[in-house]
């Protein structure tokens, strides 16, 4: 029997790191993801896990003793959000390519500067080539749920590659909600245990890692690691179908919410997708074919299928609420609309919102907005401003570009 | 068993030859010994941040090292091995892994008084099991001989020049022996690779086999970045010890101990004059500075001194 709760975000993430119990916790504080490591060395220090919890002194030594932990064939994790996942940055890029299959929470939080401990996705969108796998969630039981399918998906051996998985600062992290929580020895089973070929201490084979590897082999080894992420696709479905049977919730690379006969959806990522919902049921109930498509997978990015889901609709807003600073769009834009592009003409009409920044609150009245302007763009054919500010005080947003 | 360079020699070799450090660099000459004390029944995971030792040998898919080993980044060499002992540790309590392993990182004077220090200082503190390792060379030797904490006073490098206005570094090498041992971590060693390399070796064997996090700081001349004659490295090492610029010390539990005290206290200029990074000190009006010199190397010889309680 599953076993209800109330929990927050970090709360539930901290419990699926207790129930997978790794061999080592390497993790520095920041707000908002601190909760995460301080409940998790209580498991420690109460005796209730196996685990090595190093209280490194900056994150950028948190993901380097993760590689040495890895490389040493233990299951290593770390926690963090913003500036430390910035500080992860080149370490970030070193376990992907040493093909390590970390697992981290990210509880999202906007990028300095200016300083803003709230919630957007500048920091994970910022780490989106570095090679990790990126899940996102939209409440505490997403988050646990990837959280305990994170290293199946890692481990794997055509994946081999580190993990994050996404949740929204403080609306999830820290709000407390209903969760369903599986057994220990249940989710002992369909975790496993992680027995790497090739690691540091085994004395009879001894490897070396990390090499200088110059151009005569780098390409190669650079190509099949994207091609660990291609293959990434099909075990992120398999390992979900696996989860499905025995917690019967079910997960894709995204979610379809009322899209069935929907003429315009929005696409977006993480908590926003709950305010999301309540604002297409309410325009639902007036009439108004709107929809949701809500991304779980941005890494590998899914773009085959997100392109087969969009096309039959006539207008789509794709939502970021993190800025490329690109002068063409948010980061889930420009793949979103790169995907449709390739899938071929015509498509459907396709803007940009940028919104959130910083937590900026976005209420369903916002989303409604997004939808009103979609059913307009929908019924005219005409698309006013590609590129949008939405929830943003300033003249001069709203004459470059929409705003509700 | 008292040391013998010939039976130390005799020991399998964890660090083969073909790798491609310089002929006449210290730092393969240090790290082959190093390893050398180990046992030869325990296994080593060796880090090893980017640098000269880390380029030279370990380029795919060719290894020098015979024991595992694992290169991450520049600043993150204690960090990582850290990360290793830990997992080490869980693994062992799990009951997964048998045997015993002993943990050392290697970093250059770059990748750790300056780059790597956090990281150090951090692995240090924690207390993981662990041997660190700096071969110190005094500057970036790897990226081409610029300027680093470790480079002494008045140094011509790349960074440093010696120019018609500014003669080299302007600044004293920060002390990071001394650093490490206001660790309290429980062994702490300044030494190098001179004579039958007895104290090298003496140092490293108690060094991997003191239980906890302990240092060493081990002189490493660069004939590249020095710039003396490539055959007379060995020489060099003397004269840094003979001169007391580089005093064999160690530091157990707080104890101080000189591990060697010349009989004949040489001149500093002879150690600085058959290097190039210090040929403009022996220009006509710069005395000044090889005396500056001299008078700090006998300042922090006398504090040495005292703390042994040899004075």
């Amino acid at each position: 029997m599953a076993i209800r709760d109330r929990l927050s975000g970090n709360e539930a993430t901290a419990v699926a790191m207790k129930q997978i119990n790794p061999d080592v916790v390497a993790a520095f504080p920041i707000t908002p993801s601190t909760e995460i490591p301080q409940y998790f060395s209580t498991f420690v220090a109460d005796g209730a896990v196996d685990t090595e919890f190093v209280a490194v002194e900056s994150e950028h030594s948190a993901m380097s003793a993760c590689v040495g932990a890895q490389a040493a064939g233990g299951r290593a994790m770390t926690a963090t959000s913003a500036n430390g996942l910035a500080l992860m940055w080149e370490v970030l890029y070193i376990a992907a390519s040493l093909r390590l299959p970390i697992v981290m929470a990210c509880v999202n939080r906007t990028l300095s500067g200016p300083l803003n401990i709230h919630n957007d996705h500048s920091d994970s969108m910022g780490a989106r080539d570095s090679g990790w796998i990126q899940l996102y969630s939209e409440n505490n039981q997403e988050a646990y749920d990837n959280m305990l399918m994170a290293h199946r998906i890692a481990e794997h051996p055509d994946v081999m590659l580190p993990i994050m998985v996404c949740q929204d600062g403080f609306i999830t992290s820290h709000a407390v909600e209903n969760i369903e929580l599986m057994e220990d020895e249940k989710v002992k089973a369909f975790v496993g245990e992680y027995k790497p070929d090739l690691h540091l201490l085994r004395k009879e084979a001894p490897i070396s890692v990390g090499p200088l590897d110059l151009p005569a082999f780098c390409f190669e080894h650079k190509r099949q690691q994207a091609e660990a992420m291609r293959k990434a696709k099909s075990v992120i479905l398999e390992v979900a179908r696996e989860f499905a049977r025995i917690s019967g919730r079910h997960y894709g690379f995204f979610e379809e919410y009322r899209t069935d006969d929907a003429e315009v959806a929005a696409v977006l990522l993480n908590s926003t997708a709950g305010t999301a919902k309540f604002a297409v049921d309410r325009l639902r109930e007036q009439g108004k074919k709107v929809g949701l498509v809500k991304l779980r997978v941005f890494r590998p990015f899914p773009a085959d299928e997100i392109a087969a889901a969009l096309w039959k609709f006539k207008a789509v807003a794709v939502m970021d609420k993190a800025d490329s600073f690109n002068a063409a769009g948010g980061p889930l834009f420009t793949e979103v609309a790169s995907a449709l592009f390739v899938k071929g003409a015509p498509g459907p009409k396709i803007v940009n919102f940028i919104y959130g920044i910083g937590q900026r609150d976005v209420k369903a009245e916002d989303m409604e907005f997004v939808y009103n302007e979609l059913l307009n763009i929908a019924n005219t054919g005409r698309v006013g401003s590609v590129y949008n500010y939405l929830g943003v005080k300033e003249e001069e947003a709203v004459l470059n570009g929409l705003q509700s | 068993m008292a040391y013998s360079l010939k039976e130390a020699a005799k020991k399998p070799e964890r660090f083969t030859g073909g790798h491609r450090m310089c002929a006449g660099c210290g730092a393969p000459v240090v790290v082959r010994h190093i390893l050398r004390a180990l046992k030869p029944e325990d296994h080593a995971v060796i880090g090893c941040a980017t640098g000269c030792l880390e380029v030279s040998t370990f380029i795919y898919p060719y290894t020098a090292w015979k024991d595992s080993f694992i290169h991450n980044a520049f600043e993150n060499s204690a960090a990582t091995v850290s990360g290793a002992e830990a997992a080490y540790r869980a693994m062992k309590r799990k009951g997964k892994i048998r045997g015993e392993t002993k943990f050392i990182a290697f970093g250059g004077d770059g990748g750790t008084y300056d780059i790597g220090l956090q990281s150090l200082s951090g692995a240090m503190e924690r207390g993981h099991n662990m041997l660190y390792v700096c071969y110190d060379n005094g500057a970036y030797m790897n990226t081409g001989v610029q300027r680093s904490s470790a480079t002494p006073k008045y140094t011509d490098t790349t960074t440093s020049p010696a120019g018609k206005k500014i003669p080299g570094k302007q600044q004293w090498r920060k002390d990071l022996t001394e650093i490490m041992v206001n660790h309290s971590i429980p062994y702490v060693a300044q030494t190098a690779a001179v004579g039958n390399m007895k104290d090298l070796y003496e140092k490293a064997e108690k060094a991997l086999y003191t239980d906890g996090p302990t240092f060493m700081n081990v002189l490493a001349p660069c004939p590249r970045g020095w710039r003396y004659n490539t055959p007379d490295l060995m020489d060099i090492n003397k004269l840094a010890v003979e001169t007391c610029f580089w005093p064999l010390y160690e530091v157990e539990e707080g104890r101080y101990r000189i591990n060697y005290k010349p009989r004949n206290k040489l001149p500093v200029a002879e150690f600085l004059k058959p290097q190039g990074r210090f040929k403009h000190l022996f220009k006509p009006g710069n005395e000044y500075m090889v005396e500056e010199i001299q008078q700090e190397v006998d300042r922090k010889w006398d504090r040495l001194l005292r703390l042994a309680g040899e004075v």
